[in-house]
């Protein structure tokens, strides 16, 4: 078993022992599901954000599982919207899901496709797919929680392959502005997009998001401890708060892992099992 | 505000985008929930009294269109009713695919509102009109699209619109000196079209600034026998079919006019309706050509498409003496 981090403060410890599995339960039902769909799923991108949102789900989100629609709840966008596989595993995580509904991912006329569609009874706040859209909606619903005095927080999940949006650096520009302290975006920076690595190379994300006047955090994404202590800072000088987790895609599963092939790909039943196998090497049961 | 002949002809000496910011003012008088975003035509979009009454609820979110329609669907998910504002190509094609998501799929509370559309721009060109917009915004589910006929509707349009849970798409055409359809109050409901003059030969169907040149067109029409329904047509989706159905038991010819290409507009949504049944009334689509022409005056444009009332009613004549040669 691979020790994830070290640290004698007996609360903490719990707190990421906790995440810790929530973690290695995403990824397994990450697994099932994309087996037993029969069909192609996000598994690289999906498995390179677990431990973003283990933290998130597990940890950092205040929200009210019996009651989505809690006024008060904090809200998360998942921009990336591809990237559902690691979305719904961390909704079923927090029981804001149940199996049963996990279990229809991509059947017919389902609520849960390979692209989140609103619907707040299970947690879902946007629908998304079209990429370089949620950080805008992200800035509109924290400048919205300002004028109001609410005191929620808003998280928007990005990925690296959308900051080619034009639209993500309008919105970068504008939050800073604005001085959103009550906004949190993350880019699970995986650095390996639809048609592979550099594309369009974004090189050092964090510096382009400080450059812009962000309260910028670059951590390595599948580190636990450092991401809370990433979530978990102050915000500085009232600015929105920019995490930039470095992250493996296909992260958990060697075949996977940095094989871009695994993008969007069929998981059959002896890569299943094989990659449960692995799972169970390398974070035990 | 008040309605009354006064204000009317003072609303159409202001134009179009002045009258709108005064509404926009009353709305936001009204309904703490009303804010507006413009994408750095504020002033443009007659915004500066808004902005300067109720700092805290408007916001020019820089010239960037796509990430204005994401923030105001943002603060809509927040219960707000968000007004944007920018030129009609800038907010219906460029943000055309927030638009789809946020005001389309995801139903979200925001009025997109599209200044100087049709060719009012005049000399700033092509880049400026709003030619195809209402295709467009027609196309995409969910939306509601509205194309208010002059600055009296464009009133009741911005008080229905800051009450109207859901998405519009708002396109004001006219410049300064509108002409006058409206000189005193009437009812205005979303999807319900207005019949302004009763006639037994044809109906014509019109919306935004082509509802006068329709009244007009029609008066030149009486002169020479033929008797001409008006109806303004100021909302395009949700089509009002009880108005088309009507026109198709009763007239002998439908003319649509309207200044925005001849395809996709209005005329196009009534012959996708009508293409259903047999033995319809023949049609006569006027409108923009389908094309991107050369710049001039808006006046001039208008002319020259021939969507002024005496043209109209040329036009008219000549289609229906050629279907009673056929």
């Amino acid at each position: 078993m691979v020790v994830l981090f070290k640290t004698t403060d007996n609360k903490k410890m719990t707190n990421l022992n906790k995440i810790e599995k929530s973690a290695l339960f995403m990824r397994k039902k990450i697994l099932e599901i994309s087996h037993n769909c029969g069909i192609s799923a996000h598994l690289g991108g999906g498995l390179s954000m677990v431990e973003i949102m283990a933290v998130l789900y597990t940890h950092v989100l205040k929200i009210d599982n019996s009651n989505p629609h809690w006024p008060q709840r904090d809200r998360f966008i998942l921009s990336k919207g591809h990237g559902v596989l690691g979305f719904y595993s961390a909704l079923l995580v927090a029981k804001i899901i149940d199996e049963d509904e996990y279990s229809s991912f991509q059947t017919n006329e389902s609520n849960l496709i390979a692209h989140p569609v609103m619907n707040l009874d299970l947690g879902i706040e946007s629908s998304n797919g079209s990429l370089g859209q949620g950080l805008s909606m992200g800035i509109g619903i924290a400048l919205g929680a300002k004028i109001k005095n609410k005191s929620f927080k808003t998280y928007i999940l990005l990925g690296d392959g959308e900051c080619d949006e034009g639209s993500v650096w309008e919105a970068v520009m504008l939050a800073p502005q604005l001085n959103l302290d009550n906004l949190v975006a993350i880019v699970d920076y995986n650095k390996l997009q639809s048609d592979g690595g550099k594309v369009i190379d974004l090189s050092d994300l964090a510096s382009k998001f400080e450059g812009f006047g962000w309260d910028t955090y670059n951590v390595d994404g599948h580190n636990i401890e450092r991401l809370l202590e990433a979530f978990e800072a102050e915000h500085v000088n009232n600015k929105p708060k920019m995490i930039v987790a470095n992250t493996i895609k296909g992260k958990g599963v060697s075949f996977m892992e940095n094989d871009n092939a695994w993008h969007h790909n069929l998981l059959t039943k002896n890569k299943y099992e094989a990659a449960l196998e692995e799972l169970k090497e390398n974070y035990g049961n | 505000m008040e309605i009354n002949s006064k204000n009317a002809r003072l609303w159409s000496r202001l134009g179009s985008r002045a009258v709108f910011g005064q509404a926009m003012l009353a709305a936001g008088e009204r309904n703490e929930k009303i804010m507006a975003l413009s994408g750095d035509l504020g002033n443009s979009s007659g915004l500066a009294r808004f902005q300067q009454t109720f700092p805290e609820r408007y916001l020019n979110v820089g010239i960037a269109e796509q990430n204005m329609i994401g923030v105001a669907s943002g603060l809509a998910k927040e219960g707000f009713n968000v007004f944007v504002t920018s030129f009609a190509p800038f907010i219906t094609l460029r943000a055309g695919e927030q638009i789809r998501m946020n005001l389309g799929y995801m139903k979200l509370n925001v009025k997109a509102v599209s200044i100087g559309s049709g060719v009012s721009m005049s000399f700033l060109g092509n880049s400026h009109y709003g030619i195809e917009d209402a295709a467009i915004m027609r196309a995409i589910p969910n939306i509601t699209v509205v194309c208010p006929a002059d600055c009296v509707e464009i009133v009741k349009v911005v008080h229905a619109a800051s009450e109207f849970d859901g998405p519009m798409y708002i396109r004001l055409t006219g410049a300064v000196n509108n002409p006058c359809v409206y000189a005193e109050d009437y009812d205005f409901v979303i999807g319900k079209s207005i019949t302004l003059k009763e006639g037994k030969d044809i109906t014509i169907f019109a919306h935004g600034t082509m509802v006068f040149e329709s009244l007009e067109a029609a008066k030149i029409l009486e002169d020479q026998n033929i008797s001409a329904t008006v109806i303004n047509m100021h909302t395009l989706k949700p089509l009002d079919y009880n108005a088309i159905d009507k026109a198709l038991s009763t007239s002998k010819a439908i003319v649509t006019v309207e200044e925005h290409s001849v395809i996709g507009g209005l005329g196009s949504a009534i012959s996708e309706y009508t293409s259903q049944f047999s033995n319809n009334p023949a049609q006569l689509t006027l409108g923009l050509p389908d094309k991107f022409g050369k710049t001039a005056e808006y006046g001039y444009l208008l002319d020259k498409y021939r969507l002024v009332s005496n043209k109209i009613a040329i036009d008219i004549v000549e289609f229906i003496n050629e279907r009673a040669k056929s």
